[in-house]
């Protein structure tokens, strides 16, 4: 006994500090004070100033007086196209994200890696080429132009460019975030249900189409936001021709290039308020992502 | 005919799906970027050498490049910090400061590029103030870095964020108990957890800076040598019908791009994962 006493380690000594509760999740306050305000100031001055200035200068001019100038035969058109861009991209991305996220995780077959790491590519290059590289492709003078002008189609400066565009940038985020579901997932629940006599179609929409439901849903508001706001693909492949191929974001530029401020914040206002609402959305889907991932991991964790 | 991903062993029907979804992304992806490469090398390798090399194009490869990289480095400071604070500190308002830290990946840029322009362009308060002490923010340097933050704001924080929380808290617990100061503690305990996460964002943060085009083009200014980023000199250049040297910058920056690609993905593999997308 008296042995182990006289071991200096074990001694309560002066280099040891004397452990208080709090002190293990509270830092000290001035830290706090510090790192909160610089991250607040740093949001500020890149994101929440400019974001006010944004609507008080809308409120200067006055809302109904933004918006009004939106109630014109460009600005409408410039709408309508920017809406039915949104569906179409609704609908490709929602069947091609479902589809393409089970053939990426779920087959083998060769050249599957490369066509996933294609997949990723339109988040890593500038739209402005995306444009570029159709406009050479299917363009006036382009590799494919021969054989579409011998079947009389147009595409560049046509609606029509303005959904390749949109299709091409907003391929990834559907397709991206099924597959991280079921590459997590695996496939036990397919083959329990298999086992006990489901067919495969009941499998299909009881099972794996319910598992990936959520983040298909995230996945192609991503994308819907994105093609909302897609600016350099739709202007170097639709022209931004006023009353044809203007979408929202192209009629805002123009506006600001004719100097006709107040349509052009009035139409930002429109377009931020509805990527807001879709951020709400997304941020709900991501809170319940989240739950059903902890209720599917959370179990099979602790008997692990 | 079997639902597709039913099984491992694919039966007919769902090898026709798979070929439409191969096709699919292999005519809007591999066909029109072969075509930007081809139309690049077409007239030989003197003449896009030539193309990439012109004072015009250089430069603005090159303000795209060194802004890129700020934005990167920036990014990865302010960006580890943002996910710490919301990570761990009470912040009045915070589920409302989370929210617009993603906010940027649904607002237009074109419309951040608005938001930049007024509060802080030459007309307004500040930017009358900041030209006062002899600094323009828009149309010049500073508001290019401005918007890039802008829009590459939620990468580093969405990436090291969920990371952070997968840390087991007993582990921090026991470097106090052993005396670590709390610095030590993010060092040893933390740190070595996020970097993966956060070398990816920020190369994401990166690779987007260097494409980023709607905001640029109302906050820049444009001026060649000056303020003209690539992506902006490509769009000029198509508009000016030479779609060569558009083509040249264009595959400069798209083997640039896979690079960074690349080494993002490696990172994101060693975190294990997600989160980090545009």
């Amino acid at each position: 006994m008296h042995k182990l006493e006289a071991l200096p380690a074990l001694r309560p000594s002066a280099s040891v500090r004397p452990l208080k509760d709090d002190k293990l999740r509270a830092p000290s306050p001035l830290t706090r004070i510090v790192l909160s305000g610089l991250v607040l100031g740093y949001l500020g001055l890149v994101l929440l100033g400019p974001l006010s200035a944004l609507l008080v200068e809308i409120a200067e001019i006055g809302f109904g007086v933004a918006l009004s100038k939106l109630v014109d035969t460009t600005a409408l058109l410039a709408l309508k196209n920017s809406i039915l861009l949104l569906l179409i991209t609704m609908v490709v991305n929602g069947v091609v994200g479902a589809l393409g996220g089970i053939v990426l995780v779920r087959h083998r077959f060769p050249g599957r890696a490369l066509v996933s790491a294609l997949c990723d590519l339109p988040l890593a290059v500038s739209p402005v080429m995306i444009g570029l590289s159709f406009l050479l492709l299917i363009g006036k003078g382009g590799v494919l132009s021969p054989l579409l002008e011998a079947i009389n189609i147009k595409l560049v400066f046509t609606f029509w460019g303005l959904v390749l565009g949109t299709l091409f940038v907003t391929l990834p985020y559907s397709i991206r975030e099924v597959s991280y579901v079921l590459e997590e997932l695996g496939t036990d629940e397919e083959e329990a249900a298999t086992t006990l006599g489901a067919s495969p179609w009941q499998t299909f929409w009881k099972v794996t189409l319910p598992n990936i439901r959520i983040a298909l849903g995230y996945g192609v508001l991503m994308a819907m936001a994105r093609s909302l706001g897609e600016f350099g693909a739709v202007l170097v492949l639709g022209g931004s021709i006023s009353g044809q191929t203007q979408t929202a974001t192209t009629f805002i530029h123009d506006s600001i290039e004719e100097r006709n401020l107040d349509a052009a914040y009035g139409m930002s206002l429109l377009l931020a308020v509805f990527s807001s609402g879709l951020l709400f959305i997304l941020e709900r889907l991501k809170k319940r992502q989240a739950k059903t991932q902890k209720r599917a991991h959370g179990p099979s964790k602790q008997t692990a | 005919m079997k639902p597709v991903g039913f099984a491992l062993l694919p039966g007919p029907g769902e090898l026709w799906v798979r070929r439409g979804i191969v096709s699919y992304i292999g005519l809007l992806v591999l066909v029109p970027f072969s075509v930007l490469v081809f139309v690049a090398f077409q007239d030989g390798l003197g003449a896009f050498w030539e193309r990439i090399t012109s004072d015009v194009a250089l430069s603005a490869v090159g303000l795209t490049l060194w802004t890129g990289l700020l934005v990167g480095v920036l990014n990865a400071f302010f960006g580890t910090l943002t996910a710490w604070v919301l990570f761990r500190y009470p912040l009045p308002l915070k589920p409302l400061v989370s929210a617009v830290v993603d906010l940027p990946l649904s607002i237009p840029t074109l419309v951040a590029g608005v938001m930049l322009s007024i509060l802080y362009g030459p007309a307004s308060l500040l930017g009358q103030k900041f030209s006062a002490l002899g600094i323009d923010i828009i149309f010049a340097k500073p508001g290019i870095i401005l918007a890039l933050l802008l829009v590459t704001l939620p990468f580093v924080v969405r990436a090291v964020e969920p990371v952070l929380e997968e840390v087991d808290p007993a582990e921090e617990e026991a470097a106090v108990v052993l005396g670590a100061s709390p610095w030590r503690a993010f060092r040893t305990v933390y740190f070595p957890a996020i970097y993966p996460a956060v070398i990816s964002g920020s190369l994401r943060s990166l690779g987007r800076a260097m494409g980023e085009f709607g905001s640029i083009v109302i906050v820049a200014g444009n001026i060649p040598q000056e303020t003209l980023t690539a992506p902006v000199y490509i769009f000029g250049e198509i508009e000016s019908g030479h779609p060569a040297t558009a083509a040249s910058v264009g595959s400069l920056l798209l083997f640039i791009a896979l690079a960074l690609h690349g080494i993002a993905r490696i990172a994101e593999k060693r975190v294990g994962g997600r989160h980090a997308q545009a």
